[in-house]
């Protein structure tokens, strides 16, 4: 237990030694107890303005009296009286006047865009392009129709989803429910392969597309028309052009025509507001008209 | 290793190895149709491994007498590897998770592979199997060299350091099977919680017990840290784990926590997890290791009285401030931020007594790697200690949690503090223990640190950076009174980030395994030819003699 003195800094040690180890009786510096008062005096100032310390069944509720879940409420209603001017314009009038409007319009696409990121882009992509299994949104291509309002109520309804309302489009399993065999198949995907690529017909296959033809027609055009063009009001997609859902190659036609398709869409009505649906279908119509 | 061990010990350390075996086989035969039975075959197996162990030298000589005249220092050598081990493992997980934010499409459409199942196995196996590892080996280092004494038994380290490791075995193998209680930093199941609190109670009276057989009349401050740390690590997880099992043949169980209560029970843990797991211990691993490397006195006993009460008080109170702006009654949140403001000034002031302490020793940091460890590592704590109480202002707060700010602060605390000061300690441990002059090679120390200061200065810039967008992305309004972006515009912005931050961690990892493969040679190198004096226990009668 001696006490030494540490020539660097002068300071006596306190004269405990483990393995080597010293210390020095350095008093605590007044910058560490100035700091140390200053941080307590926040505190106590934050515990006198702000509900704190547990009372029995209550607590203090500091002088002034706010709490997270009134200023919550206040912000919202704040929130809303100053979208109130635009909102109850987007509300009341019809979409082909809000679509008139371009002030409006000009809302429509900053808060469309955001409508749309946190809502569909999930499937769509943030560019609204689709992919695999999911539409384009940004061509004039439309399986249900593109008008306003047949937009807004796919999104209301959804596609194969339990709605009153709901859209139903059943393409069939083909090859696998035996309805066609592997040939009957292969023929109609070669024929409909065609209608988007004429030049794949040639002299020695003009015969088997044309088969292909016949079996298309007993069996697809019910649903996709004769000229294979599609029906909207069953959802049945346009075959002649370059635009596939599930790919265009002639492998990828074949696995759909043997498997059948049946993609979904939610409804919308019950999770965003009608006039977020309205704002969305506006928005998205736009996506598909030249830019300005 | 065996041989160190006593007949008597041997033959507990046969039947224990024998018990978890067949404790094993219970859970396999009752968890049969579920995830449990896994790992009921995988404890067998740990078991069995540990009986032929202990069996290949069961009838070997008693160990000698004299070895109660030197230090136990065998189990540490093992924890040090250990340590280093799951280093290794953890921060390449670390780095593919990064990865997989930037690249989601990494996970070769296995689900062991979700970023769900692998986060927890970074983050577990780098706080307990890195960090628990470390803190076992210099916590028994420590208390026996303050305390000049040797530990009471040979089995009872060991079963801690075995025992330890096969929780932390049976943690990371169930994230990847999908078994976890959901709850951050305790994700654990039931049945390795309960074997936690067997191994932990056993650390604890193993503490106890030299501390009791101390020969020095003083305890030293590491070991109030290291105390603190083992008795509220217990705590913590008893009461956070605390759940029911639907059945006894199935992993899953329900904590008995329900609602905002369970969150507030888990962030209390969470919290105190971070403070006495990661600060308590490390700077119980600072104080000795710093100063015997500096060789300086510390800098002021009275600043270590006033940062050790003011650290076990004050952040018990602060865990509430994870729920700011949360169903949490908002009185609990202004309790939760005036405590951790007022736990600023002892977090600062365990950092200065360490910087201070190198007054007279600024030469050698200069020139020592394995102290300028320690040194950045203070700075470290002092810099996310500082960030910690400044983000526990609930204004500040709601800017930035939820945000990458949150994950680049942890990571200030982890990588710069944690991993630097157990680093620091490894390598001034690592040639005293294995009885070498010096490192295998001084210049990896070198290019360790450096690879350790640049990593982290990358992933914490840009985790600053992702945050602080992030934040102010998610409270833009438009003039007309609308969110400006959707979560996914947010999300994109974060990609350049992402890809530093992986960066930052490959550089990260790329140090720890330049640090694993220079003590690896270490140990394999020819030990030093000069006798280490001194490094001993004081025997009974040169205490009095002393006293």
């Amino acid at each position: 237990m001696d006490v030494e003195r540490d020539p660097v800094s002068g300071r006596e040690t306190t004269g405990h030694v483990w393995n080597g180890i010293k210390e020095l009786d350095t008093p605590v510096p007044k910058g560490v107890l100035i700091f140390l008062i200053v941080t307590h005096l926040f505190a106590f100032a934050w515990w006198i303005l702000m509900p704190t310390w547990p009372v029995g069944q209550t607590y203090t509720k500091g002088i002034l009296n706010t709490d997270q879940r009134t200023s919550v409420e206040k912000h919202l209603v704040d929130a809303q009286a100053g979208r109130a001017a635009w909102m109850k314009r987007i509300e009341s009038e019809n979409l082909e006047q809000i679509a008139a409007d371009p002030q409006l319009m000009a809302i429509v696409r900053s808060t469309g865009h955001r409508l749309f990121g946190d809502n569909c882009a999930a499937c769509h992509g943030i560019n609204a392009k689709g992919g695999y299994g999911y539409p384009d949104l940004t061509d004039d291509d439309w399986i249900w129709g593109g008008d306003l309002e047949t937009i807004a109520q796919t999104m209301r309804v959804g596609v194969n989803v339990e709605h009153p309302q709901g859209r139903t489009s059943q393409m069939p399993s083909f090859g696998r429910d035996g309805i066609l065999d592997a040939d009957q198949v292969s023929l109609a995907a070669n024929y409909i392969y065609s209608l988007s690529h004429p030049k794949f017909v040639t002299a020695a296959n003009r015969a088997s597309v044309l088969s292909g033809r016949e079996v298309f027609m007993s069996n697809c055009a019910i649903c996709h028309g004769e000229d294979a063009r599609g029906k909207r009001d069953v959802g049945a997609p346009n075959l002649t052009d370059a635009r596939w859902i599930y790919g265009g190659d002639l492998d990828q036609i074949v696995e759909t025509v043997h498997g059948g398709r049946q993609g979904h869409m939610p409804t919308w009505d019950e999770r965003l507001s009608a006039a977020d649906i309205k704002i969305l279908a506006l928005y998205v119509h736009s996506l598909s008209l030249p830019a300005p | 290793m065996i041989l160190t061990l006593t007949e008597a010990e041997r033959q507990i350390a046969l039947g224990i190895s024998v018990a978890v075996a067949l404790g094993g086989l219970v859970l396999a035969a009752a968890g049969t149709q579920d995830t449990m039975e896994v790992h009921g075959w995988l404890i067998l197996v740990f078991g069995a491994i540990c009986a032929i162990v202990v069996i290949r030298d069961l009838w070997g000589p008693e160990p000698p007498r004299s070895r109660l005249e030197s230090y136990y220092d065998e189990p540490i050598k093992a924890g040090i590897i250990a340590s280093m081990a799951w280093a290794v493992v953890a921060m390449f997980v670390g780095v593919w998770v990064a990865a997989l934010l930037a690249f989601p499409d990494l996970t070769f459409d296995g689900a062991w592979a979700s970023f769900g199942r692998l986060r927890p196995v970074h983050t577990s196996g780098v706080i307990f199997g890195f960090g628990g590892n470390a803190l076992i080996a210099t916590s028994l280092h420590v208390v026996q060299r303050t305390s000049r004494a040797r530990l009471p038994d040979q089995l009872s380290p060991w079963f801690v350091l075995v025992g330890y490791n096969l929780f932390c075995i049976l943690a990371a193998s169930g994230y990847l099977l999908g078994v976890t209680q959901s709850k951050e930093y305790a994700e654990a199941e039931w049945y390795a919680d309960i074997w936690l609190v067997i191994v932990w109670v056993t650390y604890f009276v193993l503490y106890i017990r030299t501390l009791a057989r101390r020969k020095e009349p003083h305890i030293y401050v590491a070991n109030w840290y290291f105390m603190a740390f083992i008795l509220v690590v217990a705590i913590l997880h008893i009461i956070n784990n605390l759940a029911v099992p639907v059945s006894l043949g199935h992993a899953k169980s329900y904590t008995i926590w329900s609602g905002v209560q369970d969150a507030m029970v888990q962030w209390w843990y969470g919290h105190n997890a971070v403070a006495f797991f990661l600060t308590a211990g490390f700077l119980g691993m600072l104080y000795y290791y710093l100063p015997i490397r500096a060789q300086r006195p510390i800098f002021s006993y009275r600043l270590s009285i006033l940062s050790f009460w003011g650290i076990t008080f004050f952040y018990m109170w602060a865990g509430s401030h994870h729920l700011h702006y949360t169903a949490l009654p908002h009185w609990v949140q202004t309790l939760g931020m005036t405590f951790s403001v007022m736990l600023l000034v002892p977090s600062w002031a365990s950092a200065g007594n360490a910087l201070l302490t190198l007054n007279g020793a600024w030469h050698r940091v200069r020139d020592d790697a394995t102290l300028r460890f320690m040194m950045v590592a203070a700075v470290f704590y002092g810099i996310s200690t500082f960030e910690g109480s400044f983000l526990a202002i609930r204004p500040v707060n709601s800017l930035s949690h939820y945000t990458d700010w949150t994950v680049g602060h942890v990571h200030a605390g982890a990588l710069g503090w944690v991993a630097l000061i157990t680093f620091g300690s490894f390598y001034t441990l690592v040639p005293s223990l294995w009885k070498r002059d010096t490192m295998y090679s001084p210049a990896l120390v070198e290019w360790h640190f450096w690879l350790s200061l640049a990593g982290t200065l990358i992933y914490i810039f840009a985790m600053w950076n992702s945050g602080i967008i992030q934040g102010l992305m998610w409270r833009t309004y438009t003039e007309e009174g609308t969110l400006a972006y959707s979560f996914i515009d947010s999300l994109r912005a974060m990609y350049p980030y992402y890809i530093a931050r992986t960066l930052g961690g490959l550089f990260f990892l790329i140090g720890a395994v330049i640090g694993a493969y220079n003590m690896w040679r270490t140990i394999r190198s020819a030990p030093s030819s000069a006798p280490v004096e001194g490094d001993v226990p004081l025997s009974a009668a040169t205490a009095v003699a002393r006293g």
